[in-house]
């Protein structure tokens, strides 16, 4: 399997090309599009990984917890050269490494496999504690959480766990569809902010916006951005 | 003597000492035994409170990034309510790491049965890939506990209050051969074997013991067996009646034979008590053993 590619440099305008690829359609589903600009903003100006650094203990890590449309991250990937777009077509059939949710051990570049939801927090937390235990204090964890994934219990075991152990190398980036059915009484944000996170809600669309909060300091706790995006 | 989970705490601690690679994941339990450890390991210790789920999938995530995790609470909060996590989190990630649960099929009776794990080692059996150590004795326990962490692969490690007089030397592999006879083998897994002894005394078999049921030794099997028609195996585990039945029976696929598994009843005792009194109440005394080991090889 080709690893990496060498081409043009990534340009957002071609995602749209790649991920009819997968679906042979230039429309895709929702779950496919809300991720799309915040991957996007995250793999091109935020994490520190490349095909060639996938194995360097200094990476930035990104965990794509809610395994669900998968076709945005794969996009991205291919993209940004991590395996070659030809993968893509290919997309669900037995011969691809490509599933209809990400398996680590299949996709070049993928940290976790996910599917079930409510696994990559608690894989985020603890990868920081594996990584603050080595004395590497430089790499940053990223996990994207939907924000009806945040319905799952585990999850709420790791952002209540995460704040006061000041995990400031974890962050969370939360999609915001408003797919959960009960919603959050008191919003999204104000379910970190109690548990001791820094917070930032923002348009999911807006790549400039979504930069600012994503770089944006937060000594000593760990960060959480909302990113909102049209209703499901 | 100390139990085996005094054990695990003394060796995981020394452990943490030498070994940088290793990390200790809690949930509150035992955790005022690691409080040295803690001081001085304070990132390698991790108690994520009272959060079962967080506490594999934060040892996971501590594999991912290269380290060898050990995961501790009692059984029933380390394998069945985080079940989801422990198949996932680890295994379809590709992740190692080590398994160390007290409180077994009934430590505390008086507890009742929400702190009753007869289940464990079966379901652990769904999964692919694991090394399952029952000990039956603190130094075995110890021996066990120093393979596991020393390895990169999943390893589950079953500590009991329930102990044999005497320890055997352990090495992380087959059954070892106790007693020799013509008529019928009977496994004793880890802690039943003192009772197995005392039940099979002056009973023509050979009696194995297991401390390693996963992967189980299907050769050692076929070994003790030998050439005879109509093998009669009996299966002794502290656990679920006949978790180990179908390996058994694998084993053995080419050969005429018969196998009966003996072991914690299915069905909730609904009994507080002592441990003795629920050992008799699953048969697994020696007088209930030896009733039923007898009438199984007499034929």
């Amino acid at each position: 399997m080709t690893k990496t590619t060498v081409g043009p440099a990534p340009d957002y305008r071609d995602l749209n090309r790649l991920m009819s690829l997968m679906t042979g359609d230039e429309k895709h589903g929702p779950a496919a599009t809300s991720t799309l600009d915040a991957l996007w903003v995250l793999y091109s100006r935020v994490l520190r990984v490349t095909p060639g650094t996938v194995d360097d203990l200094e990476r930035d890590r990104f965990l794509l917890s809610k395994g669900h449309g998968p076709m945005a991250y794969y996009a991205v990937l291919a993209a940004h050269g991590f395996f070659d777009e030809a993968l893509l077509p290919g997309f669900g059939s037995y011969d691809s490494p490509l599933g209809h949710h990400p398996d680590r051990l299949l996709v070049p570049g993928a940290e976790i496999g996910s599917g079930s939801l409510g696994h990559g927090l608690p894989l985020a937390v603890g990868s920081v504690l594996g990584l603050r235990a080595q004395g590497l204090t430089g790499p940053r964890v990223w996990v994207l959480t939907g924000d009806a994934e945040l319905d799952e219990g585990s999850n709420h075991e790791a952002i209540a766990y995460a704040g006061p152990a000041g995990l400031e190398q974890l962050h969370t980036l939360v999609i915001d569809n408003a797919s959960a059915t009960y919603g959050r009484p008191g919003g999204i944000a104000s379910r970190f902010e109690s548990a001791g996170w820094s917070v930032g809600t923002v348009d999911g669309r807006d790549h400039e916006a979504l930069y600012a909060a994503f770089t944006a300091p937060h000594p000593g706790r760990p960060r959480a951005v909302v990113a909102t995006v049209a209703p499901k | 003597m100390d139990t085996m989970r005094d054990r695990f705490i003394a060796t995981t601690s020394r452990l943490l000492d030498d070994d940088p690679r290793l990390a200790l994941v809690l949930a509150e339990i035992s955790r005022d035994g690691f409080d040295r450890a803690e001081r001085t390991h304070p990132d390698r210790v991790i108690n994520v409170g009272i959060r079962e789920q967080l506490l594999i999938g934060a040892g996971a995530g501590m594999a991912l990034t290269g380290m060898r995790p050990i995961m501790h609470t009692f059984a029933s909060f380390l394998v069945e309510r985080p079940f989801e996590q422990v198949k996932l989190d680890l295994g379809h990630q590709g992740m190692g790491g080590v398994l160390v649960s007290a409180g077994a099929s009934y430590d505390w009776p008086a507890g009742g049965f929400t702190h009753m794990s007869p289940g464990d080692v079966a379901l652990l059996d769904t999964l692919d890939g694991w090394t399952v150590h029952v000990p039956g004795h603190p130094d075995e326990a110890e021996a066990l506990l120093r393979l596991a962490a020393a390895g990169d692969d999943r390893v589950y490690v079953r500590l009991s209050l329930q102990s044999n007089r005497t320890g055997r030397p352990v090495g992380g592999a087959g059954f070892s051969t106790v007693r020799e006879g013509g008529g019928g083998v009977v496994i004793a897994v880890g802690p039943s074997l003192d009772n197995v002894l005392e039940a099979t005394e002056s009973l023509d078999v050979t009696v194995l013991y297991a401390t390693t049921v996963r992967p189980f030794d299907a050769a050692g099997l076929r070994r003790a067996v030998g050439a005879t028609v109509g093998a009669d195996v009996v299966i002794v585990e502290p656990y679920l009646a006949g978790t180990s039945t179908a390996a058994a029976n694998d084993a053995l696929a080419d050969l005429p034979h018969r196998v009966l598994g003996l072991g914690v009843g299915r069905a909730e005792l609904r009994r507080y008590g002592q441990m003795d009194e629920h050992l008799v109440a699953h048969g697994l005394d020696p007088r209930g053993l030896r009733e039923r080991i007898s009438a199984f090889v007499r034929r």
